[in-house]
């Protein structure tokens, strides 16, 4: 940072007093993790199978406008939102169908399918806001998610909303999933071993269609609890500005969060902390706000090094004695 | 309809071509030496913003020259932590795009023109005139390359070892190939060759950066490398129809009567459907190494 001209100290100041020195700021740490947590799970699900996805990005644009579509349709409070987290749900599962058909039936790797299908997505999702979800008043964004479908604030004056909860939800879930059922743990077999797992009678098949099936869930969610929670306009606007980056991101929390659905957890509220206290730093400092995600890449291509790997797992060991990870 | 249409689908084609072929068949060489890098994006990206930068300070040479660079560098980083310390590629892969997608909006907003920057036209690479129209002078390069490194591969001690390293470490190791140096070099050649491809986008193809400037090529250029079967001479084909997809969709966009029917984003996904389509097309006769992929330890 010093490099480009910008004086580091304050910028550092704002970004830790911003991001986890008060209760606004970790209110929007935790508002910023939302979507995170869920675009990582996709990640996470995926790598413990052996599958890289990183088709979040894509799926999370079809569960964004899914859940806005739903606004079309007046409906009683509580249903309303559950619908439209399921409908989402299910764009996400669309998106996520098609690479993983793919993948069994002619090998494509997932990696350049499911980069295609994010850039697919892009391009159909720039036309249902500019045509389709356009807010008839204001053309630069889709129209309003309905008051009976949005996800109530859990506190007030800030963006944390219900959507944390649905969010921690399915981390959990995919955890006793993942851990503890058999099907579960033949996903974790399949990736560990793909050989091995493929002797003892896991098909290779049924785990790719159901990892894709759970990824696309979390990843439609994302998009999901990122318009029908996020304040003030609960819309999505043209470009994609304000739901754009949330599936590379949760690429690189995956990482942090060593691809444990219960490690995500804390590496996405870091994550958000820095997103708050990167907004603040931009405003404070003028260092512009992209260089989080810079500093993520290098931590990502830190974590590669299995050396770096063991170093932190000690390190994390020696702080919490009694609790394991991964 | 007339000839001038399809001769800039010709020229639109040859042009997008380059930045394809040349990636490809970088990532060919990687390849063969058994390393998979998925950080191709990530490199075309950050070339097409340094190459930027370098054109300001000293001309388009210097711009080429610092993608180069830039690639060479990032292919030295992934070299590094893949060859000589065993990490993960996939991991190191996905941690070059994401810090190039943070740096070059970051650097952007630094240059002071937050998402879009256009490369003074004097420092852009001057196109060759022709009776028949402007070409960059990348083309030609796009063109022979293929045929070098099919060359190098298929025809030298070095290629030979290369291939060996990506085929079997074990036997190279025993035969006295320095496995880890020969991987490192040819990811890095690699790499570097990602590298100018992405200074042409910025420097002569577009003349003009942005922080989606790299359209998924990356990506793109690793199917075509899939289609290619890791032969340099299918890249070049392979990155002519990838190039003549995405001409496509420009070239369809400027036709009569196109756009008011079917609208934009439609027709901007076809290089993606066909890349799709392509690769599940081909995708089983296939043959690659036997090591790609896993990291080489000694035992």
């Amino acid at each position: 940072m010093w490099a480009w001209g910008y004086n580091p100290w304050p910028a550092y100041a704002a970004l830790f007093k911003e991001s986890f020195g008060s209760g606004y700021g970790l209110a929007s740490a935790l508002a910023n993790a939302t979507p995170l947590i869920l675009t990582a799970l996709t990640f996470a699900i995926g790598a413990r199978a052996g599958l890289f996805i990183i088709g979040a990005e894509g799926m999370m644009y079809m569960g964004a406008m899914a859940a806005v579509a739903l606004s079309f349709f007046r409906l009683p409070s509580g249903l309303h939102a559950l619908l439209a987290l399921a409908f989402a749900a299910f764009a996400g599962i669309v998106w996520g169908l098609v690479p993983a058909l793919l993948r069994i039936l002619r090998g494509v790797h997932e990696v350049i399918s499911t980069i295609m299908f994010n850039w697919i997505s892009h391009f159909l999702a720039f036309y249902l806001v500019a045509n389709v979800l356009v807010d008839p008043v204001r053309a630069e964004k889709t129209i309003s998610v309905a008051r009976t479908s949005r996800l109530p604030l859990l506190l007030r004056g800030t963006d944390l909303s219900l959507g944390i909860v649905v969010a921690s939800a399915m981390a959990f879930f995919l955890y006793v999933y993942l851990w503890h059922t058999v099907s579960g743990y033949e996903i974790r077999a399949a990736g560990a071993n793909p050989h091995a797992a493929r002797y003892g009678g896991v098909s290779p098949k049924k785990t790719v269609l159901l990892v894709f099936l759970l990824g696309g869930t979390a990843a439609g969610l994302a998009g999901a609890v990122e318009v029908m929670g996020r304040p003030p306009t609960y819309a999505v606007y043209s470009g994609l500005t304000n739901i754009a980056g949330f599936g590379f991101d949760g690429i690189g929390v995956a990482m942090i969060g060593r691809i444990h659905p219960l490690g995500i957890i804390p590496a996405a509220v870091f994550y958000g902390g820095l997103q708050a206290g990167a907004r603040l730093m931009q405003m404070e400092a003028g260092v512009p706000f992209e260089m989080v995600r810079a500093v993520q890449g290098v931590i990502v291509l830190a974590l590669a090094l299995p050396e770096l790997i063991r170093i932190f797992r000690v390190f994390v060991r020696t702080l919490f004695p009694k609790r394991r990870l991964a | 309809m007339n000839w001038a249409y399809f001769w800039s689908l010709f020229s639109i084609s040859l042009h997008a071509m380059v930045p394809i072929t040349i990636t490809a068949v970088g990532e060919v060489v990687g390849e063969s030496a058994g390393l998979f890098n998925i950080g191709l994006e990530g490199i075309l990206l950050l070339s097409a913003f340094t190459g930027t930068l370098g054109a300001r300070a000293g001309g388009p040479l210097l711009g080429l020259l610092a993608g180069l660079a830039t690639g060479l560098g990032i292919g030295l980083i992934f070299g590094l932590i893949c060859a000589y310390w065993k990490g993960s590629q996939m991991i190191a892969g996905v941690g070059i795009n994401l810090f190039a997608l943070g740096f070059v909006a970051f650097g952007l907003q630094v240059l002071g023109s937050p998402g879009f920057y256009t490369v003074p036209r004097a420092v852009q690479l001057p196109p060759i005139r022709t009776a028949v129209g402007a070409f960059s002078p990348l083309i030609p390069v796009a063109l022979v390359l293929p045929f070098l490194v099919h060359l190098v591969l298929n025809h030298t001690r070095l290629g030979l070892k290369i291939k060996a390293v990506g085929e079997n470490p074990e036997a190279a190791d025993v035969a006295g190939v320095p496995v880890e140096l020969t991987q490192l070099f040819s990811t890095a050649a690699g790499a570097a060759l990602a590298g100018l491809a992405g200074a042409y986008m910025s420097v002569s193809w577009l003349g003009s950066v942005t922080k989606e400037i790299s359209a998924g090529r990356g990506f793109i250029a690793l199917a075509t490398v899939v289609f290619s079967g890791l032969r340099p001479l299918l890249a070049l084909v392979g990155g002519l129809l990838f190039g003549f997809f995405e001409s496509l969709a420009t070239w369809i966009q400027s036709l009569p009567g196109i756009k008011e029917a079917v609208p934009w984003q439609f027709i901007s996904m076809i290089p993606y459907i066909a890349t799709l389509l392509v690769v599940a097309g081909v995708i089983g006769r296939a043959r690659f190494p036997k090591s790609l992929g896993v990291p080489y330890r000694r035992e």
